[in-house]
Order: C-alpha cells, then sequence, then structure tokens
C-alpha cells in the first residue's frame, strides 16, 4: 500500500498471527465484564426510554422547556451530539487522504463514533416534537395534507444535511469493515460463521476487490469531508438565521465547526483511552496516537478561544441594548458560573496540559478531553439558553429550568452512546486489521530516502516514531 | 470453475509465482486471465505482474453528483412552486435555500453512486462457490490458474511448489469434484 510514512527498521513488527488474535479476541470473547457493563448502562437508558414515554404521554408540558425558551436541553444535546459526530469521519478522511501511516488503527474507532452519534443527535428534534408520532411531517412527500416543509427553513436543511452525512459516514464506516468481517467468517464457526457469512458480501480478496474497494474509498474521503463541514454549518444556521440576539451572527459557521472538531476529538481521546485499557490494546493505540491527537486537540482549543474571543468583542464594541442584556447575563449574570466553567474546561485546564509536552502524556491528554466535552456541552447550552431568555422585548424574558425529564433523557444518551459503541466492539474488530497488516508489511526505507530526508529534519529516523510499523 | 493454487507466506514469493506463470504460460496452456492472485490485503503495488485495470469509479460518482443535484433543484423548485408559500414580496424559488438542498443532494448522488458502483463492479455480493482458502485470513497469498489444462496439472504444482508455495491444493465449485476447497 503507498504510504508517505517511514518505517525504521529497527521497530518491533507484530505477526499477521497476533494482530488477528489481539484484534478477533473482543469478538470470539465475552468476559462477565461485558455483560457487566452492559447492564449498568442499560439502567439509565431504560430510564430515558420511560422518561420520554411519559412525556409523549403527558405532553411536552412535563419539559422545563415553556415561553420565551423553547429550546433547552433537547436542542443542546442535538447541537452537541452532531458535534461530536465530527470526530471521526471528518478526522478519518483527512488522515486518509494525507495518507498518515498512523491513522490505522484509528479511523475506524472515530468513524464508529460518528455512526451513533449522529443518530443520537439526530433523535433529539424528534424527542423535542410535541408529537414525536408525527415526526415524519418533516420529510419532503407529496401528501394528502396538502403541507410541504418550508424549503427556506434551516431544519429543513438540518434534514438534508443529516440524512445526508449520516448515508456517507455509514458508508465510510462499513465499506472498509468488509475485508475484516470476511477474516471473522473464516475464523467463526456456527452461527457466527453463517452472519458473519452474510455481512463479508462473499469477500475473497482479490485485486479487482482491493483496487475498488480503495478507490471507492478515497472517492468517500474526498465526498465526506465537504458534507461534514456542511452539517454544523447548517446546525449553526438553524441559529444564525434567526433574529434573535447574539444569533443573528456571520461568524457562526466555522465557530460551529470549529467547535465540533474540538469535541470530536476529545470524545475520540476518551473511547481510544477506554479501548487501550480494556481491550488491552496497548500494542496498537500508542502514547504517540494519543500525543497526535493531543496536539490537534490544542489546536482546536487556540482556534476555539479565538472564536469565543471575536463572537465576543463583537456583541460587546455592538452594544446593542438587545443583544447586551443576553451577553451581560452570561458574562456577569446568572450564567456567569456556567460560562467560566466552560473557558476553564474548554481553554484554561486543556492549553497548558496539551502545550506541555512532558503532560501531553495519555493521562493528560484524556484529562483535557474529558474537560473538553463537558467544557463544550455547557458552550451549546450557553448558544441557546440565555439569548432565548432575552429576546428584544424584556416583558418577553423569562427563565428557564431543565426538568427530571431533560436530565434522565440527556443521561440517558450518554449511556446510549457507550452502549452502542460496546456493542460495536463486540461484532466488529475495533482496529482495522487488513489496514494494519497492510502498515505492518510496508517495506524499511531506503537508505536513499533517509539520506535524502536527514539534512532537512535532522535525526528523522529516530524521531518519527507514527509510522505504520509503530502505529 | 475448477483451479490449481498455491499459498504463499510472503508477497515477494507470490510475486515470483506469479511472474513465473506468466512466463511459463503459453508452455503450461495457461489462459490471458488465468492466473488468480487472492490476498488478504492490497499487494498489488508488491506484485508488478498483476494486469492493472482502469476503474470508471470517479467518473460515475461524478455523474450520481450531478444527478443527485439535479434531484435536489426539482424538488425543491417543483414543490415551492406547487405549494407557494407567503414570502412577503420575496421570490417564491430562491437561490439560497435550493442551493444547500441541491448542494447535500449532490453530495449524497455522489456517495450512493460510488456505494453502487462499488458493489457492481467489485461483483459483491456473491454467496456462490468461488475459487479460496480460508488460509487467506492467516495472512497466506494464494496464487493458482483457474481452468488449468488437466495435462498440466503436475507440472504446474512443481512450479508452484517451485516458487515458494506453502502448500499446493486444487479446488473445484462443481458437486462431483470432492476435492475442491472455498467459501462456503
Amino acid at each position: 500500500m503507498a504510504t508517505n510514512s517511514i518505517a525504521p527498521a529497527n521497530v518491533a513488527r507484530l505477526s499477521d498471527d497476533r494482530i488477528s488474535h489481539d484484534l478477533l479476541h473482543p469478538v470470539f470473547h465475552t468476559s462477565r465484564r461485558f455483560y457487566l457493563i452492559a447492564l449498568l448502562l442499560t439502567v439509565p437508558i431504560l430510564a430515558a426510554i420511560g422518561a420520554f414515554l411519559y412525556q409523549a404521554y403527558a405532553g411536552i408540558g412535563v419539559a422545563g422547556i415553556t415561553r420565551p425558551v423553547f429550546w433547552g436541553f433537547y436542542i443542546t444535546n442535538f447541537v452537541f451530539w452532531i458535534g461530536i459526530s465530527h470526530a471521526g469521519t471528518l478526522i478519518s478522511a483527512i488522515l486518509r487522504l494525507a495518507n498518515a501511516g498512523w491513522r490505522r488503527p484509528v479511523t475506524r474507532c472515530a468513524e464508529a463514533i460518528t455512526v451513533f452519534a449522529l443518530v443520537i443527535g439526530a433523535s433529539f428534534p424528534v424527542i423535542h416534537l410535541g408529537r414525536p408520532w408525527l415526526f415524519f411531517w418533516l420529510i419532503p412527500y407529496p401528501s394528502e395534507r396538502g403541507i410541504w416543509p418550508n424549503f427556506r427553513s434551516p431544519l429543513l436543511w438540518d434534514f438534508f444535511a443529516i440524512g445526508t452525512y449520516i448515508t456517507g459516514s455509514l458508508t465510510f464506516l462499513l465499506l472498509p469493515i468488509i475485508p475484516d468481517w470476511a477474516t471473522v467468517r473464516d475464523k467463526a464457526s456456527g452461527w457466527r460463521k453463517r452472519i458473519y457469512t452474510v455481512l463479508a458480501l462473499g469477500w475473497r480478496g482479490t485485486p479487482r476487490e482491493w483496487r475498488r474497494l480503495e478507490m471507492g474509498m478515497r472517492i468517500m474521503a474526498v465526498a465526506i469531508i465537504p458534507v461534514a463541514v456542511s452539517v454544523h454549518t447548517i446546525v449553526s444556521w438553524d441559529f444564525a438565521m434567526a433574529p434573535v440576539p447574539m444569533w443573528h451572527s456571520t461568524v457562526f459557521g466555522p465557530y460551529f465547526v470549529a467547535g465540533a472538531i474540538f469535541s470530536g476529538i476529545a470524545a475520540l481521546i476518551i473511547a481510544m483511552a477506554f479501548l487501550r485499557k480494556f481491550l488491552h490494546l496497548e500494542e496498537y493505540l500508542k502514547p504517540i496516537h494519543f500525543d497526535n491527537l493531543g496536539k490537534l486537540l490544542l489546536l482546536m482549543s487556540l482556534l476555539w478561544i479565538y472564536f469565543i474571543f471575536a463572537e465576543r468583542l463583537t456583541v460587546w464594541y455592538g452594544n446593542q441594548t438587545s443583544e447586551m442584556a443576553a451577553f451581560w447575563s452570561i458574562q456577569r449574570g446568572k450564567f456567569a458560573i456556567l460560562f467560566w466553567t466552560m473557558v476553564f474546561c474548554n481553554f484554561l485546564i486543556p492549553f497548558p496540559i496539551l502545550a506541555i509536552k512532558k503532560l501531553r502524556t495519555i493521562a493528560g491528554t484524556v484529562i483535557a478531553s474529558v474537560t473538553v466535552v463537558i467544557g463544550m456541552w455547557i458552550e451549546r447550552f450557553l448558544i441557546i439558553v440565555p439569548p432565548l431568555e432575552h429576546k428584544y422585548l424584556p416583558y418577553a424574558w423569562g427563565n428557564y429550568r431543565p426538568t427530571w425529564v431533560e436530565i434522565t433523557i440527556t443521561a440517558g444518551t450518554f449511556a446510549a452512546m457507550a452502549l452502542l459503541y460496546l456493542l460495536f466492539v463486540k461484532f466488529v474488530p475495533i482496529i482495522s486489521m487488513w489496514e494494519f497488516k497492510a502498515g505492518q508489511h510496508v517495506p524499511p526505507p531506503s537508505p536513499e530516502r533517509i539520506s535524502a530526508l536527514s539534512p532537512v529534519q535532522p535525526g528523522l529516523q529516530s524521531t518519527l516514531p507514527a509510522t505504520d510499523s509503530e502505529a | 470453475m475448477n483451479a490449481i493454487y498455491g499459498l504463499f507466506t510472503d508477497s515477494d514469493s507470490a510475486g515470483q509465482a506469479v511472474k513465473a506463470l506468466r512466463m511459463a504460460s503459453s508452455r503450461l496452456h495457461i489462459k490471458a486471465d488465468g492466473i488468480v492472485v487472492i490476498s488478504p490485503e492490497p499487494i498489488e503495488e508488491r506484485i508488478a505482474d498483476l494486469p492493472k485495470e482502469r476503474t470508471p469509479m470517479p467518473w460515475l460518482a461524478a455523474l450520481g453528483g450531478v444527478l443527485g443535484g439535479t434531484a435536489g433543484y426539482m424538488l425543491a423548485t417543483f414543490t415551492q412552486r406547487t405549494y407557494p408559500l407567503p414570502t412577503g414580496g420575496m421570490p417564491i424559488v430562491s437561490l439560497w435555500p435550493t442551493g444547500i438542498v441541491m448542494y447535500e443532494l449532490t453530495m449524497l448522488g455522489a456517495i450512493l453512486t460510488t456505494l453502487i458502483t462499488f458493489l457492481i463492479t467489485a461483483r459483491l455480493p456473491n454467496y456462490r462457490k468461488q475459487l479460496y482458502d480460508p488460509g487467506i485470513s492467516d495472512g497466506k497469498i494464494l496464487v493458482g490458474v483457474a481452468d488449468p489444462d488437466c495435462n498440466c496439472r503436475a507440472e504446474l504444482e512443481q512450479q508452484l511448489y517451485q516458487e515458494g508455495a506453502q502448500l499446493v491444493k486444487e479446488f473445484s465449485n462443481r458437486r462431483s469434484d470432492v476435492e475442491g476447497e472455498g467459501q462456503s
């Protein structure tokens, strides 16, 4: 396989047998711990389902959303989860196109996050509906009612954008799984063999199949990047198209995309740390992967603080009465605690951890990522609720307080994400085996290539750890 | 179909075997497309003698994008004209919202076309019994000859062993031939 990385000859390579054994172990062996964790996660999910059914029965009034705040926890969760979904497909596509050798153990972990986060995120507009059983009214189809969705509404753009992104992400995830399912098929027996025989689609590994797969993945990688960017831009337009103080801003598109990638990378680091710990993937998910992703997280943290500053400075400088009411409620009013917690979580804590090389360890990047995920959820909340509480006319101002229904459903979705990921790991090798093996078989660099590189970057041979063999 | 094949442990010896079979193709009556290679990972760049094929996939993806975009334009314009909503003097069919729907459906068209083209051109799904060996999943590379000349079987077997095959086997997808091995 073509790669631009250099594999030092002295780095120990894992054998194909060892890779198959390590990565297929979770698929073929189910520990008690798996059942226990699955059971623990099921409890909040059932509670969330119960809360949702109660809301459907009793009416949307049991949620805290009321005039003038009609978007509360549910839309916060929608934006948050769509943002988390940017972890996978976008990062994976960029790394694939850049042909970064260290991507190999990371891509599938990331792509799976995208698909599950999108499914969870997309469910929130439905949960948010007063009559969720009529959700299909959002779909443009010729009905006898004569009611068509408004194509000028960003909510309908969401439908198209998220629909395209889910389709693309699912394709991007499933295509490279086919060869691995074929491997599972060959190793399995009984009912497992029957299931994986169907899933593998009769894959054999002929040059024709490999060529088509690689070409398909290249096209998908090119197509999915603009789709991913468009999705969160359109989510931002749900707000920016509305004449609400602090929403009607041109910076919202890139601000949301940057925030989405920021929270997405953080979620990916957390997921990778769990996989490394519980599936004993220390030989695959190495400190270098966390280090590289930590650097990306650092970059996004800086970008995030830049956007926050730019957005707030513009509002403050404009000094419009309606905007300042929302602005001050966030800066020094009742939302100030949340605002400064967000700044701490998204910048003041992760920045030193990620900027100082000694602190950018696995534990360090995980701590930074946890704070970023918390901070980004708060950020979504602060974008939505304070401006809605302070619309243009002061007599229409109000307060929002989430109820137990919203809190239970929110908690349930975090558990659902974890459970879906856990089940995925049970049925699919979480690291792409064929890609990882291909990386192991990259021949060591020729002496000419090393000498050609060394004058430009002295010591490259010893400091280039993100290679196929080490990745 | 029947075949005789060898399992190789590395791409170098598999590449040598492909080269040797190609050179001996007239002597062993091997058809032009009779040499089969199956591998657990892409090895095209390591085996120079594999036939290079062009695929129309990128062009078809672009075509799918154009069709998707056209469908998006038609959906947005037809529905807005059929069920016109009051727009306060603004155009019924406006460029920006229509453009967004068009853009998303352009990408959806390209993605779906890529997926369909991949499945068709890679000939998947295919659940019939085909030349295959489960050893491929253990990292072996299969190099074989499809429908070999009956008189040359022994010579072929010898050639494959000579090039470094760890094991040489026969395959048949006919029920009467019990020697064959393949994916069920």
